[in-house]
Formats: structure tokens, C-alpha cells, sequence
């Protein structure tokens, strides 16, 4: 006999007693979730803090003179061009990758094939900065060429071309080779999810399997796909090693991809500068990765936002 | 060490949804006591509710009072982690520790809340409570293989040792054959009728003549409709209930005349 | 439906004659045509100057159009568009293989050539060309990814167990939703946090391995809340209530029970978020920096680290150009190793350490 208080009449709406074992650990693991959320909140704290003198600088203190506008504005314009090149390229190979897997290779091997893809997002970002410098800038000064030749009159394309590749078409080509298995992971998991009971529906009707993709798998995993694009962008735009290696140095604000005079991004312009920088310098350059962390950000809570929407949809399947 | 329950105006509720009703009954001591009725008329919500273990689910709530030997279970000052070491449980699908030994497992009630055990102690207890679960001479030479390696029927019968290891008062059981065979059934109802001489031991069961053979007390659970909170409709001797129910629900229920 | 409707009718009905029989490709024809394609890009190739890169763009091209043409025309159009788009794909696939073979590849050939005794056992102290090592770089990167392992494992997994165990409610939506933003912070601005962070705490010239700790745990701690969520809602809830009804408490059932139970999930994951930061070279420029000797002390200074190494060594060459490249690609080759072994490991211990269910 353990319980041995005397029974006492129960308010109509006790509460549970606890042992301050349960109470303990309860409260670690609930403490920990909010210390997470105070992490997020402390990172735009910290980032507002030291980046608060660059504001309030006057214009001349900045790097370049020009204030803190003309500073990051050419950065922004750099960081979406690469995100965006390697979006527009990356996204239809995943869509396709994604589709190969789940679809169209042998049984026994699709798992091996889709864990081969994933390596891709193993690889450390340095290491494809090497990559992009030694192998895939060297091979893509032709290509540079005959875009300058052949589609010069388009703005991106004005030249003079590269003759060492270290350009902002590059650095797009080697993020999109870097965010492939993101977007392609997600992709895969939603053409995976498609109901099976619609694709044999299709198939029944005697649809060949690219009008079964295309009538049951597609329409299903189209918002998915956009979920991971925005992911993939989110990655694109926030990486920094990779395009710090390639790009020699930034220029001014330029949609010109194929010389060098490319605009830098973002982060590679922090990775390069901050090592080196003092005083006001620093703190301009934390007030462009606040900026960066604003733009990140809202793409990813955008995409979130998505993807947990589909997943209310999904459920109710 | 067995006890009496009285159960006294039970309302259970999962949010704010009622899901069984005004429940008044009295459990007797060294005795089975049978839960009958249909799927989702609220019986083993009612057996859950006796442990406390209706609680653990989100939202899950208790009014009125159980009340073991002049205690109510549900009084401001228990804990219920105390009720549920006095009022052991047994489950639908055996569910033994998949980390754990078969010698482990047995002792798993002890040994989780760290109570400190000399070696022979513990290997007294282990085979008490295997024998008591007439699971001894089949696993004896192998305690220390994993407890997910046996048969279902030894799971379960494994499953009851686990829980007479910590020596409740009380003994739960829902459905406990439901997952077995014929012959692991019946190797369980024999193991109940001898525990019964130290337990006091509630079963919820689908199978009414598993009731007829193993209760004393019969309790037929029922709902109006759906969405409409469960009620004990008559709670009677087995016998009695079997062959001459107070209420017409029962009789049709008993006879395959329900719904 | 917008379904492509038109297609010939008589493919539907291919028991007219003879020749309706033969209305489908042969099984090795598109093998074929395709190698034929390929032969004719080859050619092609060999007219402009031959290379491999041309020789495969003009050959994947000329073989998809052979396929497609002769399926068009001995199968219809349907069947000619569903060929079309399984090239597609497949090249799809092909494209992706192609930068991480040779990724691979160049890493290997450059790197093999410093892959010594020497560049494991010497740091760069007081060398200025040949010779010298990554010793010092490869300890700061297990000392600081050890740290930052150890400050977010802790918090992580409290967080998944709070998040499976315990939460309800707005708080838990919120974590949930702001651990998944958190998967999306860029490496550079974990780096700034942890810069800012010290710098308010410590002053402005406060260096040491601790920093680049915190900004690793910043990128961390949402992997592994999100890989320890999904293994700790796999444990099967009866074993819970089996522990509860014990009269065992919920913490006890959790540390016990749940964890055990989960262990090989855990450790799988906890094992990939590791891979996921130790090579992250970002944060660790700006907050640990570099230095060419050998600092244990993750509390007190700069130290190095092997992507760091390996970055300064690839954009600032010294003297002897040759030597820094050479130790640029081994510290690449042995950060691949690195990340390629965590990930053996993981699935590893996802084999071998799953408990036996015997059901």
C-alpha cells in the first residue's frame, strides 16, 4: 500500500500532481525547444546590434563612400542573378532526376541511384568552390565565347566574354549543381506520394506512362516541387564558399553573366572582406548579412508555408 | 492484497467529446470481472480510466471517483504514476520491450524505477512471477534472449509476468486473447482463473463466451448512437447475465440480436 | 482531362494485318538508334576538332531525335512523346552523374599526390613552401566539431522529445515551424551571430575555436532536432503505455524506454548532422580564422581548421605555388573522406543497431 494519504474530496478540476522528476525533465525539453526559438531571435538580435553603426554612419564612412545603399545594392542584384540562374537550371533536371527515380529506373537499384543523387548534397561547398575554379570554369570559357557571339545582343550576354570563366554564369551553374538534390529530394518524395490508385487509374485507361506522369503524378506534386525550387533558391542564395572561390572580386551592379566584371554576392563578399576588415568596415558588412538573412528568410518561411499547407491537403487524402 | 473498487458516477471525456457516461459499479475482491459490449461503446476507455492510464492522451480527462479500499485514485494528493504500480495492466497486442532480455522484461517494472535489487532477489522474482504466468519451463533456458523472439501467446503471457513482477493489487486486462490463437487463448483464461486467487482482475473482451467461462461479474457497455457518450447498461452475476439479463439491450446483445 | 486524343486509330487495333503487328518498335531498336546517334554525333564531333564533351552533347541530341523519329513513325505519336520524355529523363539523371564523377575525379587526381605520413603528422608551422601538413587543421576540426556537437545534441534532442513527447499546442507549431526556417540559415550568417555574440560578450578582438562551436551549433541543432523527431515518432506508442502502466514515470519512460528504442535512429542522425557541418568553411573564416600552428585549446585563440586550411591554401599560395595547391586538394580529398565516412557510418549504425523486433 504506497498511496497513503487519507482521500480528500476532489476539486471539480484538479491538477495532475507531478514528480518533480517529470516536472524537471518536462521542463529541459520544453526549455530547449524555446531556447531554439530564442537562438533564431538572438541571431537578428545580434545581427541588428552590430549592424546599427553602419546604418547610422554617414555616407563617406562606408566602404566606397557612396553609403550603405550603394554598397549593398549591386551585392542584392549579385546574389539573386546567381540564385536565380541556378534555379532556372536546376529545377527541371530535378524535376526530371526526381521523376527518373521514382519512376523510370529498375526497382532494384532506384533506392541506390537516389542515395547517389543525395551524396551530391554531401559534398562541402569548398570543396565545389575547387571544383568550379579547376574544372567547370576552364571548360565553360568556349561556352562563354560562343554566348557572347551568338546571343550578345541579349543584356546578359553583352561580354566581353570571359577567357578564364571566373564569371557569374559559373558561379549559377556550380549552385545549381549544388541545390539538384534538394530540390530533387523533395520532388521525389512527393512524385513518390502520388496516389497510387490514380496513376493505375490512368495506366487503365490505356495512357502511356509519360500521360500517366503527366495526368496523375505531376498535377500532384506540382506544389511540392515549388516548395523545394524555393528551398533550393534559399540554399542558392546563402551560399558562400563556393561562389567566394570562383568569383575573382566584385564590380559594379551588372546583369552581365559572362565577363568579369560580374557583381559579387552577398556572402562571398562577406567570406572575402570580413577577415581583413575593421571598425565601420565590419560592421557594414554584418548589416549586408542581416540583409541576407532577411531575404533568406522570408524564402524559406514562404516555402514552409507551402509545404506544410500541402502536407493539411495530403492528410486529408 | 486484492482489493475492491467502487466506481462511482465516471464520466470520461477525450477533450471536450463525453465519451462514456455515468458509470457506477463495485469490483469485487479474489474475483474476474467481465467488460462486454460493442466496438467503441466505451469499455476500454472505462478500464483505462481504473489505472489512470486514460489520462496520458492529450486533452484526456476524468470526472466522479474510484475509490480502491477507501482511497479515491483520483484525489488531489495521488500520484498516478502510485495508482498505476497498485493497478497493473495488460494490453491488446503484447508488447514487450524490444531492448530488453526476457529476464529484463519481467523485471522491467522494478528495474526502470531504479530500484536497487541483490542478484538472487531478482532471479527469485523472475521466476515467480514466470511461473506465475505459467511461462517458466518454456523459457527458462533462454532468459536472456530478446522477449520479441517468443510466440505471441508467450509475449502476452510474458507481458502478464512483466506486470504481477511489480505486485499490483489489481490486474487490467484489455482483451488480451484478441491477438492469440485458440490454444494460446485458453493457456491465458487458465493462467486468469488461477491469478485470481491473489488478483482482483478486470477484463474488457469481444469474445462473450471467453466472459462466460472466466467472470463472476459481467458489466455490458452501450451507446445510443453515434457520437452519444457509452453507459454501463446492467452489471450483473455472469450467470445471471447470460441467461437472464435485466435489460432487453443485454439480452439482444448476447443473443446476436444487436443493432 | 487534356489528354492527347488524337492518336491514330488504328493503333488500337493492330490485329488488322500484318503490318499493324509490327507497329512497335523491336525491344533492343531504341538501343540501337540511340548508338547510332551517338556514332553520328561522334563524327560530328570529330569535323569541329574532336572532344569527349562535344562527342556526348551531339550524340545524347542526334540519339533522342533518331528514337523519337522512328517511334513516330513506326508507333504514333503517343508512344513517340512517351520515348521522348524517358530520354529526357534519363539524360536528366545522366546530367547530375556527370559533376559529381567529375568532382570526384579532379579531387582524387589532384589530391592524391600530398595524401602522405607527412601532411597528417606536421602543421605548417614555420613552412613556406614544400612539406608541412594539416595535422594542426585536422585536430581543430574534430576539437570544434566535437564542441559544437556537444552543445547541440544535448539541446536537440531535448527539443525532439519535447516536440514528440510533451508539446502541445502553439508552442509546439511555432518550434516546429521556426526549426524548419532554421534548416534555411545561410552558414555566413551563423558565422555573423556567433561573431556578434562574442564580440558584445568578449570585445572586439576575442578569437577562439568556441565561436566557430556556436556558429556550427546554430546549423546543427535543426538537423537534429528534425532527424531525432522523425526516429522518436517511430517508436511504437504501446511500449509507452506497457512503461506507464508499470507505474513507471514519464521521464523515466522516455530516458528508458523511448530512447533505447530509437537508439539506431538517433545515432543515424545525429551521425548525418555532423556530416552536414564539418565541412563548413564559412563561419569558421570569419570567426576562427587560421593559424599555421597547432592550438588545442578551443577556448583561448585561433585555430585551424581543414576547410579553412584548404581555402587559404588554394587562394593564397605562397612561394612555392605548386606545394599549396597540392595541400589544398588533400585537405579537399580528405574533407570528401571525411563527410563520405560519416555517411557509411550512419547507415551503419541504422543496420546495426536497430533492435530486433521480433514481429
Amino acid at each position: 500500500m504506497t498511496v497513503t494519504k487519507a482521500p480528500t474530496e476532489p476539486p471539480a478540476q484538479q491538477r495532475t500532481i507531478r514528480r518533480p522528476g517529470d516536472r524537471i525533465f518536462a521542463g529541459a525539453a520544453r526549455g530547449s525547444g524555446i531556447f531554439i526559438l530564442l537562438v533564431l531571435a538572438g541571431v537578428a538580435a545580434f545581427l541588428i546590434s552590430e549592424a546599427i553603426p553602419a546604418f547610422t554612419a554617414s555616407s563617406e564612412e562606408i566602404p566606397g563612400g557612396e553609403g550603405l545603399g550603394d554598397y549593398v545594392w549591386p551585392l542584392i542584384a549579385g546574389t539573386l542573378l546567381g540564385a536565380v540562374i541556378a534555379l532556372l537550371v536546376a529545377t527541371p533536371l530535378a524535376v526530371g532526376i526526381a521523376l527518373y527515380v521514382t519512376y523510370y529506373a529498375p526497382r532494384r537499384i532506384a533506392t541506390a541511384l537516389g542515395y547517389v543523387i543525395d551524396l551530391l548534397a554531401a559534398i562541402p561547398s569548398v570543396v565545389y568552390g575547387f571544383w568550379g575554379l579547376a574544372v567547370l570554369a576552364k571548360q565553360l570559357v568556349p561556352f562563354h565565347e560562343w554566348l557572347d557571339d551568338t546571343l550578345g545582343f541579349i543584356p546578359f550576354f553583352a561580354g566581353p566574354a570571359s577567357t578564364t570563366g571566373r564569371t557569374m554564369l559559373t558561379v549559377g551553374l556550380v549552385l545549381a549543381v549544388m541545390i539538384l538534390p534538394i530540390i530533387s529530394a523533395i520532388a521525389r518524395e512527393v512524385f513518390g506520394q502520388a496516389p497510387a490508385l490514380h496513376r493505375e487509374a490512368a495506366l487503365a485507361l490505356g495512357a502511356t506512362r509519360w500521360e500517366m506522369i503527366r495526368m496523375a503524378v505531376l498535377p500532384y506534386g506540382k506544389s511540392g516541387v515549388i516548395a523545394g525550387a524555393m528551398l533550393g533558391l534559399g540554399r542558392a542564395l546563402g551560399e558562400t564558399m563556393a561562389v567566394a572561390i570562383i568569383l575573382s572580386g566584385g564590380a559594379g551592379a551588372t546583369l552581365n553573366v559572362i565577363s568579369n566584371s560580374s557583381p559579387s554576392t552577398i556572402a562571398s563578399n562577406i567570406a572575402l572582406r570580413f577577415p581583413e576588415a575593421t571598425g565601420l568596415g565590419v560592421n557594414t558588412l554584418i548589416a549586408s548579412g542581416l540583409v541576407l538573412f532577411v531575404i533568406t528568410l522570408a524564402v524559406n518561411m514562404l516555402a514552409r508555408w507551402v509545404v506544410n499547407r500541402r502536407a493539411d491537403f495530403s492528410g486529408a487524402n | 492484497m486484492a482489493k475492491r473498487i467502487e466506481v462511482s458516477d465516471l464520466n470520461i471525456y477525450y477533450g471536450n467529446f463525453l465519451a462514456v457516461e455515468g458509470v457506477n459499479v463495485s469490483i469485487e475482491p479474489r474475483s474476474i470481472t467481465a467488460l462486454i459490449g460493442p466496438s467503441g461503446c466505451g469499455k476500454s476507455t472505462f478500464l483505462r480510466s481504473i489505472n489512470r492510464m486514460h489520462e496520458v492522451l492529450p486533452g484526456a480527462r476524468v470526472e466522479g471517483k474510484v475509490v480502491m479500499d477507501g482511497q479515491d485514485l483520483y484525489g488531489s494528493d495521488v500520484d498516478p504514476v502510485d495508482v498505476r504500480r497498485q493497478i497493473g495492466m495488460v494490453f491488446q497486442r503484447p508488447n514487450p520491450f524490444p531492448t530488453m532480455s526476457i529476464y529484463d522484461n519481467v523485471i522491467a517494472g522494478n528495474r526502470l524505477n531504479n530500484k536497487r535489487m541483490k542478484r538472487a532477489e531478482t532471479d527469485e522474482l523472475v521466476e515467480r512471477s514466470l511461473r506465475g504466468a505459467n511461462l517458466w519451463n518454456e523459457v527458462k533456458d533462454r532468459l536472456d534472449r530478446p522477449g520479441s523472439g517468443l510466440s505471441g501467446g508467450q509475449q502476452q503471457r510474458l507481458c502478464i509476468a512483466r506486470a504481477i513482477a511489480v505486485e499490483p493489487d489489481v490486474l487490467l486486462m484489455d482483451e488480451p486473447c484478441s491477438a492469440l490463437d485458440p490454444i494460446s487463448t485458453l493457456a491465458i483464461e487458465d493462467l486468469m482463473t488461477e491469478l485470481k486467487e491473489r488478483f482482483t482482475i478486470v477484463i474488457v473482451t469481444h469474445n462473450m463466451q471467453q466472459a462466460a467461462r472466466v467472470s463472476e461479474q459481467t458489466g455490458f457497455f452501450n451507446l445510443n448512437g453515434v457520437g452519444q457518450p457509452g453507459r454501463l447498461i446492467e452489471f450483473n452475476p455472469t450467470e445471471k447475465i447470460f441467461s437472464n439479463p435485466d435489460e432487453k439491450a443485454t439480452e439482444d446483445y448476447i443473443s446476436g440480436r444487436f443493432g | 482531362m487534356s489528354t492527347d486524343t488524337q492518336a491514330a486509330p488504328p493503333a488500337a487495333t493492330p490485329q488488322e494485318g500484318p503490318v499493324r503487328v509490327q507497329r512497335k518498335l523491336p525491344r533492343y531498336a531504341p538501343f540501337g538508334l540511340f548508338a547510332g546517334g551517338v556514332a553520328v554525333g561522334a563524327a560530328l564531333s570529330a569535323l569541329t576538332g574532336f572532344s569527349v564533351i562535344s562527342t556526348v552533347v551531339y550524340g545524347v541530341v542526334l540519339g533522342t531525335v533518331a528514337v523519337y523519329a522512328a517511334s513516330r513513325a513506326v508507333e504514333g505519336r503517343r508512344k513517340a512523346t512517351d520515348r521522348l520524355v524517358t530520354s529526357l529523363v534519363t539524360t536528366a539523371f545522366g546530367i547530375a552523374m556527370v559533376p559529381l564523377v567529375s568532382l570526384v575525379w579532379t579531387v582524387l587526381d589532384n589530391g592524391l599526390a600530398r595524401f602522405d605520413g607527412q601532411f597528417f603528422s606536421n602543421s605548417m608551422y614555420r613552412v613556406v613552401g614544400e612539406g608541412g601538413g594539416a595535422y594542426h587543421a585536422v585536430l581543430g576540426t574534430l576539437i570544434i566539431t566535437a564542441l559544437a556537437t556537444a552543445i547541440s545534441v544535448p539541446i536537440g534532442l531535448m527539443a525532439a522529445i519535447y516536440l514528440v513527447e510533451y508539446g502541445t499546442g502553439r508552442l509546439k507549431k511555432a518550434i516546429t515551424f521556426f526549426v524548419d526556417v532554421m534548416t534555411g540559415i545561410p552558414s555566413i550568417v551563423a558565422g555573423l551571430f556567433a561573431f556578434a555574440l562574442f564580440t558584445l560578450l568578449f570585445g572586439n578582438d576575442f578569437r577562439a575555436g568556441v565561436m566557430g562551436a556556436v556558429a556550427l551549433s546554430v546549423l546543427m541543432i535543426p538537423v537534429v532536432v528534425r532527424s531525432c523527431e522523425e526516429v522518436l515518432k517511430l517508436v511504437p506508442n504501446e511500449l509507452r503505455e506497457a512503461s506507464y502502466a508499470l507505474g513507471v514515470p514519464k521521464w523515466r519512460t522516455v530516458m528508458k524506454v523511448v530512447l533505447p528504442t530509437a537508439v539506431a535512429g538517433l545515432g543515424t542522425g545525429i551521425t548525418l548532422a555532423v556530416a552536414r557541418v564539418v565541412g563548413e568553411t564559412a563561419p569558421l573564416l570569419i570567426t576562427v580564422g587560421l593559424i599555421t600552428g597547432t592550438n588545442l585549446n578551443p577556448f583561448d585563440g585561433r585555430m585551424a581548421t581543414l576547410p579553412v586550411f584548404a581555402y587559404y591554401q588554394l587562394t593564397q599560395p605562397g612561394v612555392n605555388e605548386q606545394a599549396f595547391l597540392d595541400r589544398a586538394w588533400t585537405a579537399a580529398l580528405l574533407l570528401i573522406i571525411l563527410v563520405m565516412a560519416l555517411n557509411v557510418v550512419a547507415r551503419l549504425i541504422s543496420r546495426f543497431f536497430a533492435p530486433t523486433t521480433g514481429r
